[in-house]
């Protein structure tokens, strides 16, 4: 008796303090997020300015402002969406509403799949190889933008066929029962039902490419040019990469660190606002949509 | 001439066998009950006539069916064409997130309707048709979910019935409402008799009873009696029949 | 009888109505395929590039490699003659020549023997001179271009070895832009990548595991959807972000925590790296561990095992194939990451022997160098090889990922 109860002890008291290692843990990984994210708010706050996100960079980089870099990946963000987002979202819809289960369709899958695993980097040499050199875009927004947008075909493919797979076939039934086409019935009552969150996906994508540096770095990035683009096929300075270029090869990296600062902070406020934006319109829609 | 006929329908859900040698007949402007267990094939069947067993991969039939004296399964059937011919209603309401009276209008739309006109004209007959204009006229543009179960099964029927089909076809239409709502169906189905072949799916005796005027007892993929239903329930000639609708299985 | 289209009107319709319907199909089957024709792309246009470093001297285009002609030595590596002319050889009988000093000699060396009148204003006199020097000395090796070859040029050319698949691989030295020979040997860069990942997995994985329990298995319901969605969002942080702060805040903490002269070290690197990697862990491991059948769980409670008991004999176990494609993918993700890597590891192309110095891993020496690689040159087609390199290890560990994820789902059903 004595026994079984120093059994149960010893077992309570491994549990317990297991228990609370993990969850430790899991809390110091937050915490973790909140310490990058506070030290560069912090930091950056006192940088941002209207200035700062309007006006061109100065004195070797080290003053003025990133207005450049901001519309320059506000031109990428906008030109790599105009190819993923038509092309993923009918890729999605081929992929569930029209092919049949068969070898075509895992292949399709597979290649889907394999593209969203080759590294960042490996887009860069891709993208340079072929829009740059091979099509002779140049260093260029058209270049650089379809470079991001083949990188985030697999996430907006993803997103969608996960949309599309949420609408209930009784609604596809329903119109196809009512003598509507395949066309008719995926354009008329499947995409509205699944546009909420097909939007969420979007959004998230966007999130993806304002961040991306590696895919831009050999298509499209200037390291400085203090006037915006004009055409497709002009170079353009962008976030990220600008980042990079004042954190570790300015002209003068300590002169520079607080622009680091505020650049950091604009790319971290692109990213917040845009998770939190989808999270929002997904409970939005999710309320929305349920049936009965 | 017979409204719907099957002439040794087989059908196959890839190896497994669904359907055993299916031969029968409706007339027009009638009610027949597809009746019998679970899993016995009655909603299989029904779904063959609109053929909406297309859309599961692997399968395949056997046989032949007539509307109208025309093979639905011939190659120049256009399939779209006989969904509009053969309107169908589900098992559980299903309405689409519109508004009631864009559900209504969407078959007219998706067959190429354009003038509103016509389009609001039968939108409103169909709507009165079922006898739901009543409840939903101050709020047709409202979503149709916030009707009630009852409500929206009757707006599936009336959009159903806004592309003026021939035949309607029922699958156990109200096995997800209430008592009252029932009730409002089946008078329902009785009035439609006089216009439309209904082919109705229901595993309540009771309802097959009610409105039918002709039972086909389906079990195990076999259709094992087709009579008029007063005779089935009264006088059943198979001994299978007579075990079911007496409650003895199923 | 009108779905069978018998008049000519609904004909003419139907056939219009078909005929936009496979329009519509069409497209959607060749934007399904956009991903595929890309791999295939992407396959090809790195392949064709990469490829052409390889049975190809590694000396400058128009560049040549000349010794008296006496010298016995008839073909060199590219190592020994980088070896030769950092001076770390100095004679040929190292090489199994003659015992003969070896004299390396460069074209702008001629200026030391030969006055500015004696060459000519425009060089004109370049090549006879080189090769009157050549001639007159037993020991050189002469690296010239082409150009200032004379036409009756006494000295004999010398024949470098190709770079061979296996030189490649194998070679301890990296650097492209070497004269007069590149090193290409990219043995460091490879290591250094495992190098660095797998110092980051091996931090993130018992900390993404422990996580992974808690939110699964121990957490309430509303603590998880509080912690699900901020660890999530660890994912969503722009990579070069993470650099940055890697670069002003662990740099720094590294090189004070173990008195280092530089921070910017692999395991800089691979702190970065585990932070970035976590989300992918945790979130991979707690799907797994959800999927742990309530019945298997409920089992083993009832047999009076405590709740920890049953998390690390029953859970754990049963989500095993998902903890590892978690903890695969997480290295990929490692192995494939740039720009994070390329500002915190310092980038020392050196065959690493610990993680406090620093590394330079694949990613990080394509984005560094690609830029000053010229177009169509040996350095750009050997980066491309690389690409091939970084391209085929995560294609394996993505197929890797496939492979353990198939034989859980196999499992379950």
């Amino acid at each position: 008796m004595k026994k079984e109860n120093r059994l149960a002890k010893v077992k309570r008291r491994n549990q317990s303090i297991a228990f609370g290692l993990f969850q430790l843990i899991s809390y110091s990984i937050v915490a973790l997020l909140f310490i990058i994210l506070a030290f560069i708010v912090i930091k950056g706050f006192s940088v941002i300015s209207w200035e700062f996100i309007t006006e061109m960079p100065k004195e070797g980089m080290t003053q003025g402002g990133i207005y450049p870099a901001i519309i320059g990946t506000l031109c990428l963000v906008l030109g790599s969406m105009l190819f993923a987002f038509p092309v993923g979202v009918l890729a999605a819809i081929y992929m569930n509403e029209y092919v049949k289960d068969g070898w075509g369709k895992k292949i399709i899958k597979q290649m889907t799949n394999n593209l969203a695993g080759v590294p960042s980097i490996v887009f860069g040499l891709f993208g340079m190889a072929l829009f740059v050199n091979k099509l002779e875009f140049g260093d260029s927004l058209l270049a650089g933008s379809l470079t991001l947008g083949l990188l985030v075909l697999p996430v907006v493919i993803r997103t969608t066929e996960e949309s599309l797979k949420a609408v209930d076939d009784t609604f596809r039934h329903a119109s196809l029962a009512l003598g509507a086409s395949k066309w008719q019935t995926t354009s008329r009552v499947v995409l509205p039902i699944a546009f909420p969150n097909i939007l969420t996906g979007l959004i998230l994508s966007i999130g993806r490419v304002s961040g991306e540096t590696a895919p831009i770095l050999f298509t499209v990035a200037a390291y400085f040019l203090p006037k915006l683009p004009t055409s497709i096929f002009d170079q353009a300075m962008a976030l990220p990469y600008h980042l990079y270029v004042i954190s570790t090869s300015g002209t003068n990296i300590e002169a520079s660190r607080a622009m680091a600062y505020g650049t950091a902070l604009i790319l971290i406020i692109i990213v917040l606002v845009s998770n939190l934006l989808a999270n929002a319109l997904r409970k939005y829609f999710g309320k929305k949509v349920k049936m009965n | 001439m017979h409204k719907i006929e099957s002439k040794n329908v087989n059908f196959y859900y890839g190896e497994t066998q669904a359907l055993h040698d299916i031969t029968l007949s409706m007339k027009e402007n009638t009610v027949t009950a597809l009746i019998g267990p679970s899993g016995c094939g009655k909603s299989t069947y029904l779904r063959l006539l609109n053929r909406m067993n297309d859309l599961i991969d692997k399968t395949h039939l056997n046989g032949e069916i007539y509307i109208d004296g025309h093979n639905i399964y011939a190659k120049n059937t256009n399939v779209d064409d006989l969904r509009k011919n053969v309107g169908m209603v589900f098992q559980k309401p299903n309405p689409f997130p519109k508004s009631i009276y864009e559900n209504v209008a969407y078959g007219l739309k998706v067959n190429g309707i354009t003038d509103k006109k016509v389009i609001e004209e039968r939108v409103i007959t169909s709507i009165k048709q079922v006898a739901l204009w009543e409840e939903v006229k101050d709020k047709l543009h409202k979503s149709a979910f916030e009707l009630s179960g009852g409500q929206q099964q009757r707006l599936c029927i009336a959009r159903a019935l806004a592309i003026q089909p021939s035949i309607l076809l029922m699958d156990e239409p109200t096995s997800a409402l209430d008592p009252i709502s029932t009730t409002k169906i089946e008078e329902l189905i009785y009035e439609l008799k006089n216009n439309y072949t209904i082919v109705i799916v229901t595993h309540n005796m009771q309802q097959a009873g009610r409105v039918s005027d002709n039972t086909a007892f389906f079990y195990m993929g076999e259709l094992i009696e087709y009579d008029k239903t007063k005779n089935l329930f009264t006088n059943p000639k198979k001994e299978r029949t007579q075990n079911y609708i007496t409650g003895r299985f199923g | 009888m009108y779905f069978c289209g018998e008049n000519k009107i609904t004909d003419l319709k139907t056939n219009f109505k078909q005929i936009k319907e496979k329009v519509i199909e069409t497209i959607l089957m060749l934007s399904s395929a956009t991903t595929s024709i890309t791999v295939v792309l992407i396959v090809f246009f790195l392949f064709i590039e990469g490829v052409g470093v390889f049975n190809k001297k590694p000396i400058e285009e128009g560049f040549l490699l000349a010794v008296h002609p006496s010298n016995t030595i008839k073909k060199l590596e590219p190592a020994q003659i980088k070896d030769i002319f950092d001076k770390k050889i100095t004679n040929w009988s190292a090489l199994g020549g003659k015992n003969e000093p070896i004299v390396p000699f460069r074209t702008e060396d001629i200026t030391e023997f030969y006055s500015e009148e004696e060459l000519g204003e425009n060089f004109e006199h370049f090549p006879e001179k080189i090769d009157e020097y050549v001639s007159k000395t037993p020991g050189v090796i002469a690296f010239f271009s082409e150009k200032y070859k004379s036409n009756n040029f006494h000295g004999r050319e010398l024949d470098i070895n190709k770079i061979t698949v296996r030189e490649f691989l194998s070679g301890e030295e990296w650097f492209p832009t070497a004269h007069p020979v590149a090193q290409m040997g990219v043995k460091p860069l490879i290591l250094g990548t495992l190098w660095v990942s797998f110092g980051a997995i091996l931090i993130a994985l018992p900390i993404g595991l422990a996580a992974a329990i808690y939110l699964s298995e121990i957490a309430r319901k509303r603590t998880r959807n509080f912690l699900k969605p901020l660890i999530e969002l660890l994912a969503g942080i722009p990579s070069v972000v993470y650099g940055f702060f890697g670069l002003v805040v662990i740099v720094p903490l590294v090189q004070d925590v173990f008195n280092l002269p530089v921070g910017e070290t692999g395991l800089a690197g691979s702190i970065v790296l585990a932070i970035m990697a976590l989300p992918t862990i945790i979130t991979i491991s707690e799907d797994a561990m959800n999927n742990t059948p309530r019945a298997m769980k409920e089992a083993s409670l009832a047999l009076g095992a405590s709740h920890w008991q049953t998390i690390y004999k029953v859970v754990i176990p049963y989500s095993a194939s998902g903890i590892t494609a978690g903890a695969i993918l997480g290295i990929g993700r490692a192995i494939g990451e740039t720009m994070a890597v390329l500002m915190v590891t310092g980038n020392a192309a050196v065959i690493p022997h610990t993680l406090l110095a620093p590394v330079r891993t694949i990613p990080a020496t394509i984005a560094a160098e690609l830029g000053e690689a010229a177009s169509g040159g040996m350095h750009y087609k050997a980066l491309f090889a690389l690409g091939c390199i970084l391209f085929i290890i995560t294609f394996c560990i993505n197929m890797l990922v496939e492979v353990v994820t198939h034989r859980n789902s196999h499992k379950k059903h």
